[in-house]
């Protein structure tokens, strides 16, 4: 353990990235303390995707800290994979598995990186499929799916890691508009069972109902972060304005 | 011209004797060909310049030389060398089979590593993430997701290369093996009627391509159970 306080699972301190001489972040710190929720929106191109994904480490940040659990991200970090098991990711293209079935797919990670049993893999999975409320689906292949369903899969395979903090990068994004709520119920209801999540996204109706935090990047930026009453109510940037009133005219 | 039937029907089975050495040729260079080009996938995709480096020349030359070329360098050419007769090698190079094995294998092993290597170039970024995202070492992903992706989209050019690799085996009969091709080319020396036997050296040919295309689409069928959508 560093020398932060225990319960926050994120840190983030002075953060830049850089993508060749294109500056994705910048000067970026954040701290996520456990069961928090945090909401992460922003204009395309805004660095929030790249905010995320430096967090597992998916992508490296080039200068500032992050520390995920005690663990400073370095490349010296021996274990990036212990710490990516602790840390669930939700894609905006779901990336499930093609050539694995459902149960199959939650099954792989607790057998390769907890080395659970095969039943202890196969009941757990068997227990979120039924949390994301498609236990009937387990058996089939990815593909037979709708992007609904696939979705809430994986979100059920990055369960069944049990991890200390949800990431979610645009989860309901790549979702025609009538699937949008089933994932977002799934999220809901996690949120309310506590778990530590960081969640970009542009459903706002989202953020107000379970976000502590709602955080707006622009350019690579952190502009503004409030408490979802004082965010929406009282924007205090003129950027976050503008982009309020672009996204909620709708 | 006449068009000597019988001569046909005499000679198929005397070329079928020549079909289990054909398929000797084909499966050990196919497998041995299979296990090199692994080897050389791992080499080129390692990262390491000093194991992708070595494997690029290997696979440049290989490909870029005829096949030909090869067999003769290696069934006339290793024999002068003393190094090469002292070796513990020297019991198969001495052997026209062994040269044979030996350049089928060294140039099918060069096509197929770049075959798996585009097969591995095309898993899509998005499930390698979504595996490190989960907590799986590089071992884990590659052998658990981006291989058996990787085979499927692969497989297609494979076969293609088998049955190449079916069709340079009649080369082996240019360094005295009398294998289906070696013995047409014997019978044609003695009844110099190189039309009806080519041809039925052809037909039979087909047959077997007809049987290594029929097989690899049905794999390619079975591997390809997780595409088809039932929506």
């Amino acid at each position: 353990m560093s020398d932060s306080d225990q319960t926050n699972i994120i840190e983030l301190e002075n953060v830049d990235k850089f993508f060749g001489g294109f500056q994705a972040l910048k000067n970026i710190s954040l701290t996520v303390k456990k069961g928090e929720r945090v909401v992460v929106c922003g204009p395309s191109g805004s660095g929030k995707s790249t905010l995320i994904r430096c967090i597992n480490r998916l992508e490296e940040h080039s200068s500032g800290k992050i520390v995920v659990n005690g663990h400073e991200l370095t490349s010296a970090v021996k274990d990036i994979d212990a710490v990516r098991s602790e840390v669930g990711m939700v894609f905006q293209s779901f990336n499930l598995f093609p050539h694995l079935t459902v149960v199959k797919n939650l099954m792989l990670a607790p057998r390769l990186v907890r080395k659970s049993s095969k039943s202890e893999a196969h009941d757990m999975a068997m227990k979120y499929l039924e949390r994301v409320k498609i236990p009937e689906q387990a058996d089939k292949y990815p593909s037979q799916l709708s992007g609904g369903q696939q979705q809430r899969v994986a979100i059920a395979r990055a369960l069944c890691m049990n991890p200390l903090v949800m990431l979610f990068d645009e989860p309901t994004s790549a979702l025609d508009p009538e699937m949008i709520s089933e994932v977002l119920d799934v999220m809901v209801d996690l949120a309310e069972e506590g778990m530590t999540m960081i969640v970009v996204t542009h459903e706002m109706g989202f953020a107000r109902k379970v976000a502590d935090l709602v955080v707006f990047m622009d350019q690579g930026e952190i502009v503004e972060s409030n408490p979802p009453t004082t965010f929406f109510e009282a924007p205090a940037s003129e950027r976050t304005k503008l982009f309020l009133s672009q996204i909620l005219t709708h | 011209m006449s068009f000597d039937f019988a001569l046909i029907g005499d000679s198929i089975p005397k070329i079928l004797m020549g079909i289990g050495l054909t398929f000797q040729l084909l499966v050990l260079s196919a497998v041995l060909g299979l296990a090199l080009a692994i080897v050389l996938l791992l080499m080129r995709i390692s990262g390491r310049w000093y194991l992708a480096a070595p494997t690029m020349v290997y696979i440049y030359i290989f490909r870029g030389t005829p096949i030909l070329v090869q067999i003769f360098i290696i069934y006339y050419g290793l024999p002068q060398l003393e190094f090469v007769r002292d070796s513990i090698f020297w019991p198969i190079l001495r052997e026209a089979f062994g040269c044979a094995i030996l350049a089928l294998t060294l140039n099918t092993g060069a096509y197929v590593s770049e075959i798996l290597r585009g097969g591995v170039l095309g898993v899509d970024r998005g499930l390698k993430e979504a595996g490190a995202a989960l907590g799986l070492s590089a071992t884990h992903r590659f052998i658990y997701i981006t291989s058996p992706i990787a085979i499927r989209l692969a497989l297609p050019a494979y076969s293609n290369d088998v049955i190449s690799l079916m069709k340079s085996t009649a080369l082996a009969s240019t360094i005295t093996l009398l294998d289906m091709m070696g013995i047409a080319r014997t019978i044609v020396a003695e009844t110099y009627a190189p039309y009806e036997i080519f041809i039925s050296v052809m037909v039979i040919y087909l047959i077997i391509t007809w049987i290594i295309q029929r097989s690899f689409g049905w794999m390619e069928k079975r591997m390809s159970r997780h595409v088809r959508s039932e929506a």
